[in-house]
């Protein structure tokens, strides 16, 4: 579904971030990209959405057949990437269910489809609630304003349930959750799994990978993968520390 | 198109008839006067509108004191001032056609009126090239008459008015808006030509919401506008001014007066839309805009106006409430946008005289390109308006570098019992809020409209729901390609 190849990216400053990263990712699969701060996990969430302020200088980014980093931003989106915001925005004013029909209106649109009826639309709305337990009144108020940090992370995901991406990015949703809202993001990621979508999970911590089983560990480290392993890749660093895989690979 | 099956004859036929019917015969005998402006031009005038003797009395009045006083520098725009001699200041209005055919109309506003999804018989009625509407638009204003003169509800051009009520028009005009105001507001007293009257009985609530569009098709607007709205006690009315759609006019100056008049426990509601041509790209060309609109409390009563402003070159605007009337209540809900080279400068003026008068001004700017928004309000607390109350918010949204937001607020108080809020925030439309849109699949040009209707939304949701909708849009609109 997603094969990266030596992808490099600056900043728009110029210091080189990313140093050719490889990382294939097939539907059906979960994988978590692990490192420590500054090693650039972010950056490669903002560059495969094409977020300002970057400049890939190398290496190429395949969806599905379609070459990623020639779309626009809304383009990757229809095309069916999601990125859960480390940081959701607000937007004072545009209510969340008027925000997400206009979304699925756009996407639907692109991908020649009919428009949602009122009341399908609002069938779904209840339903991708639940998942995370989002109550009603949120969904109509606006978008992320006077949301809890764990409201916001679970308005991600609750987007991601309405937009049914093929691929769904998850920048640090375990950040600033507590016990009980990380059970309910998890498990709300977890029934939005099929064998036709995929997932990266970018974390700091190994807490989120025991709610979300990933099929590949990758750590990231100065820009690229320098070590891919199974779910138990994560406990050994959460145990050992990065570096200790630094030193691995030293010698 | 019908229109193809109109002969001219029809069309003279039609148009004469509907002249009969409203007595406005003498309106069309001759189109324009020579350019100029003195005594002689304003008894011409008045002579034209066969008006009473009394008015023109008021109108030469006017005229003295406008040679008296010079055009206002103090606000925070900058343009070339008319050569008020240079100017006409009659002209038949309504009829006169703008353009010769459909294909002469400006492709670029056919283009936004097809956006604002306005209909095809509308796009040709707005842009004077109606022939085949001119019929169904009269039967359609008729019937609304005559619905709402059961009620006793007055609703006719100035004109009908000093004709038919020279009583109401007499006692009222020119009470909160003298003549002596200011400078604009003189000139038109003197050469007004045109406008609406409004008038709802005692204990009556106007069923429907008045607009304009009606007016328009009987009479047309002027360039010197007067509109004059009355609700007698206990009365109630949600008047709308102006159109969505782009108004291209040659009258380079619009210099308009509008009075309200709220009797005790009576309420109105004024809406517009302000879609005046605003000039090209680089800033040639556009209407100045400079009106002045002001209502008065009574008691109990109440005064709500609500603008949304995206035309003209140059606007300068103050919707004011006089609350002279204890426990009376005046708003104000406001945007204005300016792109381009467009300047505006806007506000409010709440006057408290009253004892428990409460006043709300929201006013949100949003400037784009090289414009220029300002806002300009005064909240004025008078020594007997004991327990008077205030809150004003004013918000400036920047959508580019070489825009500016200025903001002016004055308050004077005189009584130590008031209560008065101000609050401003200058704000610039967020990269990352706009990321955020696109990343859900909303392209830049409609995250950007999604994010200003929110910004707006406290202002549209006081308007009538249709209005609001099409205000939307008109302000999507004003806004693509905007962002830099």
């Amino acid at each position: 579904m997603l094969t990266i190849k030596n992808l490099q990216a600056s900043v728009e400053d110029g210091a080189e971030i990313l140093k050719g990263l490889n990382l294939e990712v097939k539907a059906g699969e979960v994988h978590a990209i692990m490192g420590p701060n500054g090693s650039g996990k972010s950056t490669l969430a903002s560059v495969l959405t094409g977020r300002n302020g970057y400049e890939v200088t190398g290496g190429s980014v395949d969806f599905d057949g379609v070459d990623l980093l020639d779309l626009d931003p809304e383009d990757r989106a229809k095309e069916g990437l999601f990125l859960a915001f480390q940081y959701p925005v607000e937007i004072p004013g545009v209510s969340n269910v008027n925000f997400l029909r206009t979304a699925m209106n756009e996407i639907r649109e692109y991908r020649k489809e009919d428009r949602l009826s009122a009341k399908d639309f609002l069938a779904k709305v209840k339903v991708a609630g639940n998942l995370v337990e989002l109550s009603d009144k949120l969904s109509g108020r606006s978008v992320n304003v006077d949301f809890s940090g764990g409201e916001k992370k679970r308005n991600e995901i609750f987007q991601m349930a309405m937009l049914e991406p093929k691929l769904a990015i998850l920048d640090e949703t375990d950040s600033g959750l507590d016990i009980d809202a990380l059970r309910i993001v998890s498990e709300g990621v977890n029934k939005l799994r099929t064998k036709d979508n995929a997932i990266i999970l970018i974390t700091h911590y190994q807490r989120l990978l025991e709610y979300i089983k990933p099929d590949f560990v990758h750590v990231l480290s100065d820009g690229k993968i320098i070590k891919t392993g199974g779910a138990e890749l994560a406990l050994e660093l959460e145990e050992k520390g990065y570096d200790w895989i630094n030193e691995e690979i030293a010698q | 198109m019908m229109s193809n099956t109109y002969t001219e004859e029809d069309l003279a036929k039609n148009l004469e008839e509907q002249d009969y019917k409203y007595g406005f015969t003498s309106d069309f005998k001759s189109d324009t006067i020579p350019v100029g402006l003195n005594e002689d031009v304003i008894r011409l005038i008045s002579s034209k509108k066969e008006e009473p003797l009394w008015l023109l009395e008021k109108r030469l009045q006017a005229y003295r004191a406008w040679t008296t006083m010079v055009e206002p520098d103090w606000a925070h725009v900058n343009y070339k001032k008319p050569d008020f001699q240079a100017i006409s200041y009659y002209s038949a209005p309504g009829q006169t056609k703008k353009y010769e055919s459909w294909d002469d109309v400006d492709p670029e506003m056919k283009e936004t009126m097809k956006k604002l999804g306005i209909s095809m018989d509308e796009q040709q009625r707005l842009t004077g090239t109606a022939v085949d509407f001119v019929v169904d638009s009269v039967s359609v204003a008729t019937s609304f008459k005559k619905k709402l003169g059961e009620l006793g509800i007055i609703f006719c051009s100035f004109s009908e008015a000093v004709e038919n009520h020279p009583e109401l028009v007499k006692k009222y005009m020119g009470t909160v808006v003298p003549h002596t105001d200011n400078f604009y507001a003189a000139l038109n007293s003197a050469v007004f030509t045109d406008g609406s009257f409004c008038y709802i009985p005692k204990g009556v609530r106007c069923p429907m919401e008045l607009s304009t569009y009606f007016r328009i098709n009987e009479g047309g607007t002027g360039q010197f506008e007067r509109t004059l709205v009355i609700a007698d006690e206990g009365s109630y009315v949600s008047y709308l001014e102006g159109c969505t759609a782009p108004m291209r006019d040659e009258n380079q100056l619009h210099a308009a007066v509008v009075e309200l008049i709220s009797l005790d426990d009576a309420e109105i509601k004024y809406s517009t839309v302000q879609n005046w041509y605003p000039g090209n790209k680089e800033g040639v060309g556009g209407v100045f805009n400079f009106v002045t609109k002001r209502g008065l409390c009574e008691k109990n009563a109440k005064i709500s106006w609500t603008q949304v402003e995206t035309g003209s070159a140059v606007t300068w605007k103050y919707p004011s409430c006089i609350l002279k009337g204890d426990n009376s209540i005046g708003e104000f809900y406001s945007v204005a946008v300016t792109n381009h080279f467009q300047q505006a400068d806007t506000g409010s003026k709440m006057i408290h005289l009253g004892k428990n008068t409460s006043s709300t001004i929201i006013s949100k700017g949003i400037s784009a390109g090289q414009s220029q928004n300002t806002y300009r309000g005064l909240v004025q607390i008078h020594p007997g308006a004991d327990n008077a109350r205030n809150r004003s918010e004013c918000d400036s949204l920047l959508l580019s570098d070489r825009s500016g937001a200025h903001t002016f607020p004055y308050i004077e108080c005189k009584n130590s019992t008031a209560k008065i809020e101000h609050e401003a925030t200058t704000s610039k439309i967020g990269e990352d809020q706009i990321f955020y849109c696109q990343q859900r699949g909303i392209n830049e040009e409609k995250a950007i409209g999604l994010i200003v209707n929110g910004y707006c939304k406290e202002v549209l949701n006081n308007m009538p729901m249709e209005f609001a909708v099409e205000a939307q849009k008109l302000l999507e609109i004003s806004l693509e390609n905007s962002v830099g």
